[in-house]
């Protein structure tokens, strides 16, 4: 069994215009120490789909189906208090914004010694010793000085470390990480995966990993996930992905990825993102895609085994390279 | 500028709390030098009944002290906790309480304050009483517009994503930062209510003679002001002098916590 299992997850958001579909239909798994990239452009829901595990979404206009179950628990239906207590502690988070991220008001250490003593129940002594040893974890030059400092004091790397600091804090079994490198500039990026990377190496920690980068994808992630207009198009072990995509959508992100070797405009995909409004029974990239037959505007392609590991969902997949 | 302020406050505080020990009582009479001017005796004249007015100037400073410091934490003591729980939590609570506020602000402060002082009763607790609850919608108002940016923090959703409960968020995220225009505003209602405290008394409403208060002693040196002027000077310097110095202060505060004001 594995640890994490989305099953037919759908998420809406009521909105003045309707019901924004955010997420369609998605399932999918996650394996004790795997990384999994979720990748995809603006608003086709990687962020939403994660974010549903720990509940994270506005309760008033969130309408969420299907089922999410952690360690055979389900938690779509876990009263909210038993929810605070899975936050943090088994499933945590790493945000996008690192500068924004951490509490002005408090020293990065107390901030890391507040959730020990929350979940682990430490005392402040012990609590504080324990976040001088998270921060030389997450690689944070001179710790004893550091946890003493506020966030206003550190880089944008550093609070990144320290947020990650803090997410690991409880050794949680899933660790989502929403763009943590899209904030950073290039080496900084580096270091941080390199985190995560030592992070699953030395805890088992399974990492779902939000990003558009398919750089960060091809460095990192096992496995990854793409997604399209609210559901997974292609899901594949990241060495078959980058060797031979199947769905036009994932050849058109690599396509659109710039390249030293080609001069010139890059490759886009033509076309817009279907409305988030509307779901009709069709392959929602059909009239982007220059693969798109008659049968693409009759019914919705299933996500398919193509080979071992490797689905996607498309009546005319690309072959193997 | 700043300085001058924190030098006038800290004069002040100290004429409030000092000034009573070294001056004589502020009721004793002396028949033999009503209404006399400036002396060595009696450095800032005596008043009609032949009291020192030095000694009646700093008991008064403890009464306008009492008064602007009172009435200002009560109206934090009482305003910061809703202004917290209407902005955090919204929902229907938030609505009432913000029509409330409109209404009540929209009466003048020291007309509302006068209202209040009228049907409370006059002495140093209707004052306190009537100028804090007078305060408490500029005190609602700003907490929980500051509570409104706050909650939005990336730092809030990053604390709900750490399993922290609602009392904890509050607390040790929202009210901390939330901080600083609080602060400044203290030290905006401070010299309100002490000019509030002179003006109930000045009107009888508020502090009641013999009890020397800047405001009564104004009220006493209106009907001599042609045959012992000195008497209408003091209080009335005394006032401007405090709420200048309050005023600077928060000047000096403001550029210094709210990241808005930065030139």
């Amino acid at each position: 069994m594995s640890l994490l299992e989305i099953t037919n997850l759908k998420v809406s958001f009521d909105t003045e215009d309707g019901q924004v579909q955010a997420v369609r239909d998605i399932s999918l798994s996650l394996d004790e120490g795997e990384i999994l990239a979720l990748c995809g452009e603006s608003g086709c829901g990687k962020s939403v789909t994660a974010m549903s595990v720990p509940r994270l979404l506005p309760p008033e206009t969130t309408r969420l189906s299907g089922s999410i179950k952690l360690d055979g628990r389900e938690l779509t239906t876990l009263p909210e208090a038993e929810m605070r207590k899975v936050r943090g502690k088994t499933v945590s988070v790493v945000f996008q914004e690192p500068m924004t991220s951490l509490n002005p008001s408090f020293t990065v250490g107390y901030q890391i010694a507040e959730v020990l003593r929350r979940h682990e129940g430490l005392s402040r002594q012990a609590a504080a010793r324990r976040a001088v040893e998270l921060l030389e974890l997450v690689g944070i030059p001179a710790p004893a000085r550091r946890v003493k400092e506020y966030p206003h004091q550190l880089s944008g790397g550093m609070r990144q470390r320290v947020m990650i600091a803090i997410a690991v804090a409880c050794s949680p079994r899933v660790l989502i990480a929403d763009e943590p490198t899209t904030a950073l500039d290039v080496t900084i990026q580096a270091g941080v995966l390199d985190v995560f990377r030592d992070l699953r190496d030395r805890l088992g920690t399974a990492i779902i990993l939000i990003t558009h980068d398919l750089g960060v994808v091809a460095d990192i992630a096992d496995r990854a996930v793409v997604m399209y207009a609210g559901r997974a198009v292609e899901q594949a072990p990241v060495g078959g992905l980058f060797a031979g995509p199947r769905h036009p959508y994932t050849l058109g992100l690599m396509n659109a990825l710039p390249s030293a070797a080609v001069d010139g405009r890059l490759a886009e995909i033509p076309g817009l993102v279907p409305s988030p409004l509307s779901d009709p029974d069709e392959c929602a990239f059909q009239d982007r895609c220059a693969r798109a037959q008659a049968d693409c505007r009759l019914s919705r392609p299933p996500l398919t085994h193509q080979a071992d590991d490797h689905l996607a969902a498309c009546f005319h997949p690309g072959g193997q390279s | 500028m700043p300085m001058a302020g924190l030098v006038l406050v800290v004069a002040f505080v100290l004429l409030a709390l000092l000034g009573p020990l070294v001056t004589g009582d502020p009721a004793e009479q002396d028949y033999l030098a009503t209404l006399a001017a400036p002396s060595g005796a009696h450095p800032m004249g005596t008043d009609d009944l032949g009291r020192d007015a030095f000694a009646r100037i700093a008991h008064g400073a403890q009464v306008s002290l009492q008064a602007g410091v009172l009435s200002t934490l009560l109206a934090m003591v009482v305003g910061i906790p809703i202004g917290l729980v209407a902005g955090f939590y919204r929902r229907w609570l938030d609505p009432i309480v913000m029509r409330l506020v409109d209404v009540t602000l929209a009466f003048p402060f020291l007309v509302f304050a006068v209202g209040l002082a009228a049907i409370i009763g006059p002495s140093l607790k209707g004052v306190v009483l009537a100028l804090g609850f007078s305060q408490l919608p500029a005190i609602i108002r700003i907490t929980r517009g500051e509570v409104l940016a706050v909650r939005e923090m990336d730092y809030v959703a990053a604390a709900i994503a750490d399993g922290s409960g609602d009392g904890h968020i509050i607390f040790r995220y929202v009210l901390p930062n939330c901080a600083s225009p609080l602060i400044v505003q203290a030290t905006v209602a401070i010299p309100a209510a002490i000019i509030g405290e002179a003006t109930l008394s000045f009107l009888g409403l508020g502090v009641q003679p013999p009890t020397p208060s800047w405001g009564v002693m104004l009220t006493t040196a209106q009907q001599y002001l042609s045959d012992a002027p000195w008497l209408a000077v003091w209080p009335g310097l005394m006032i401007a002098l405090a709420t200048l110095g309050f005023n600077l202060l928060g000047d000096g505060l403001r550029d210094v916590l709210d990241p808005r004001s930065h030139r």
